[in-house]
């Protein structure tokens, strides 16, 4: 194993060590209530970015992924009143077979013809939803938190630390995705498709593998949104506004690397929950759209572009 | 089961409502189907038009309509900078602009959402006037008034449109840009001139789309995110471009919407566009119409 892999394991293992002492340690729940929404980020944007950022697929269908697994969630606890584990494993099954369908369609179209698919299919899917009585219709449907397993002492840091745990499978998965065929190969495709596709790289096989993957993540981080809230209604399960938070938060971290959408939804997310707090939520939201299209504008690879920018004119000056 | 009669008001009701739906699309033709920008944001521009045309109702109270005409010039001049700053950022720098082209635009949406939201609130607005809330009984149909004058605007509205393009100078230079680029630059015509144009054009008829708009049914801020799926259907499904093509397009999908709404209920019907724009994209992305 190359060293560069046994530090991010034991980077990774160390968060989760803190994340569960920090469980133990604090006491007030709403540290771990908050937080939890940025960690729900940092998977999502970390997710999108594997068809967003290295193929280059725009993918506006986030909400779609986000709402299917929030409602496969409530499907299983209303049927079979299935564990959290079990709801989140279904829900990157399904999430990964929507991926697929979403990868087909990259058969056909490309560019904005893509995004506007991937909308399309997210308010059709909302539609069905919403038309489906026994998941509550367009009302929602109110859901029991069942009791606390050990060693947590409540839910939400469960749920915490639960979220914790799909952040480091996320980050591992688009990381050895990033530094593997993989991922050469997806960037290959989104520079000139046709050209990869002649020299060799099966282009169709890899978008459906990623957008699988992406889809899967993407739908197991939000599956534990319905316990979180204890509550879900198509219109804010499928809201667009996810869509535009992954996107602007993966476009300002910067896709060349795993560690822009984390930072982006690190950086974002806080801003968000602060804005949320102490303003209001439509204020956060502008935030967000003039905090995108100015980073569109001004620095087109992001924050990470912005560093090696940075970095590059300190090296130079040596 | 349904009756003859339920279906047949159904489609009178679906072909005022499609060349409304003409009406609010024409300009998207023009942008992203003659210009090839990813205009995301024309669905939030058309909201922004109506609180315009709210604002000159509620305030001055002017006729919508008229409201709508005197914002245009305005909206014009909005379209000019608005693709200045597209093509100085996106288009010129050329390769990998498209995935942030469309966030750009994606981005513009939702700060013009928002910003509706902070001035107006998130309450539905309607405007004032003479023809609205009366309605015409015609052969035991009700036909509301507020649809025939919007179908007739749209009609008008198209049909000029689709006039200019075919027989000004201007018109044909803006279809010779979209057909050939590089031949018009040859010719020493500058052709980000003409698109700059062009797309001001595309903003200037939303301003009287966004008054019809706000004269069928009211508005709120959100509206706009149904309206991603009419308009860009419509114009996908015309075949990018064609104006005529997007008359037809908007009343294939007029009566349908119209048709599954008395069948299966108003619930059903925001999925019918997105459901018939994924159908096209899939089948036949070069529309019915293609150029």
């Amino acid at each position: 194993m190359p060293r560069s892999t046994l530090m991010f394991w034991f980077a990774a293992a160390v968060f989760l060590a803190a994340v569960l002492l920090m469980t133990r340690l604090i006491g007030n729940e709403y540290p771990f209530f908050a937080g939890y929404v940025i960690l729900q980020f940092i998977v999502l944007a970390v997710a999108w970015s594997i068809l967003g950022g290295y193929a280059g697929y725009v993918n506006f269908g986030t909400n779609a992924f986000f709402g299917i697994g929030v409602y496969t969630a409530v499907l299983l606890i209303k049927a079979f009143g299935a564990p959290l584990a079990v709801q989140i494993a279904v829900a990157a099954i399904i999430g990964s077979l929507l991926g697929f369908g979403v990868g087909l369609l990259t058969l056909r179209m490309r560019g904005i013809f893509f995004s506007i698919a991937t909308i399309a299919l997210a308010i059709i899917i909302e539609t069905a939803v919403t038309n489906w009585r026994f998941l509550g219709g367009a009302a929602g449907i109110q859901l029991q938190r069942p009791p606390v397993t050990a060693p947590f002492d409540s839910y939400v840091k469960m749920l915490f630390f639960v979220q914790a745990l799909l952040v480091v499978i996320a980050i591992a998965t688009t990381r050895t995705i990033q530094n593997s065929r993989i991922g050469r190969g997806l960037q290959a495709l989104r520079d000139d498709e046709l050209a990869a596709e002649c020299t060799g790289v099966p282009t169709l096989r890899l978008k459906l593998l990623a957008c699988a993957i992406s889809g899967a993540l993407i739908s197991a981080g939000g599956a534990p949104a319905a316990m979180y809230l204890q509550y879900a209604n198509p219109e804010t399960a499928f809201n667009l506004n996810y869509s535009v938070s992954v996107l602007a938060m993966s476009l300002i971290g910067g896709t060349a690397h795993w560690i822009g959408p984390v930072l982006g939804a690190i950086l974002l997310g806080t801003t968000q929950q602060l804005l949320a707090v102490t303003i209001s939520s439509e204020i956060n939201v502008l935030v967000l759209g003039i905090m995108l299209v100015l980073f569109v504008i001004v620095a087109p690879k992001g924050l990470i572009g912005l560093m090696r920018q940075f970095s590059m004119r300190a090296g130079g000056q040596k | 089961m349904v009756s003859l009669d339920l279906l047949r008001d159904a489609v009178v009701l679906g072909v005022l409502l499609g060349c409304f739906y003409a009406a609010v699309s024409v300009g998207l033709s023009i942008s992203f189907g003659l210009l090839d920008v990813p205009q995301v944001a024309h669905p939030a521009f058309l909201v922004l038009a109506s609180y315009g045309v709210y604002l000159c109702n509620d305030r001055y109270d002017i006729d919508p309509l008229l409201a709508g005409l005197s914002i245009a010039p305005l909206f014009f001049l909005l379209g000019l900078l608005t693709y200045r700053v597209y093509y100085e950022t996106f288009e010129r720098r050329g390769s990998d602009a498209s995935v942030r082209g469309i966030a750009f635009f994606f981005g513009v949406a939702f700060i013009i959402e928002v910003l509706i939201i902070l001035q107006f609130g998130v309450d539905q607005r309607f405007v004032s006037a003479p023809y609205i809330g009366k309605a015409w009984r015609l052969f035991g149909m009700r036909i509301p008034i507020r649809q025939l004058v919007a179908f007739a605007v749209a009609l008008a509205l198209t049909v000029s449109l689709a006039t200019y393009l075919s027989k000004t100078f201007m018109g044909r230079a803006i279809r010779a840009v979209a057909q050939d680029e590089e031949g018009l630059r040859l010719m020493g015509a500058n052709p980000v001139r003409i698109k700059q144009f062009a797309f001001g054009i595309s903003m200037a008829v939303v301003a009287v789309a966004g008054a019809l708009l706000i004269v069928v049914a009211p508005v709120e801020p959100t509206l706009g995110r149904v309206y991603i799926g009419r308009t860009f259907c419509i114009v996908v499904m015309a075949g990018l471009g064609s104006i005529t093509g997007t008359l037809a397009a908007a009343v294939i999908l007029g009566v349908t919407e119209s048709i599954v709404l008395t069948m299966f209920g108003a619930s059903w019907a925001p999925a019918v566009s997105f459901a018939l724009l994924l159908g096209v994209l899939a089948v036949r992305p070069q529309g019915l119409l293609g150029r």
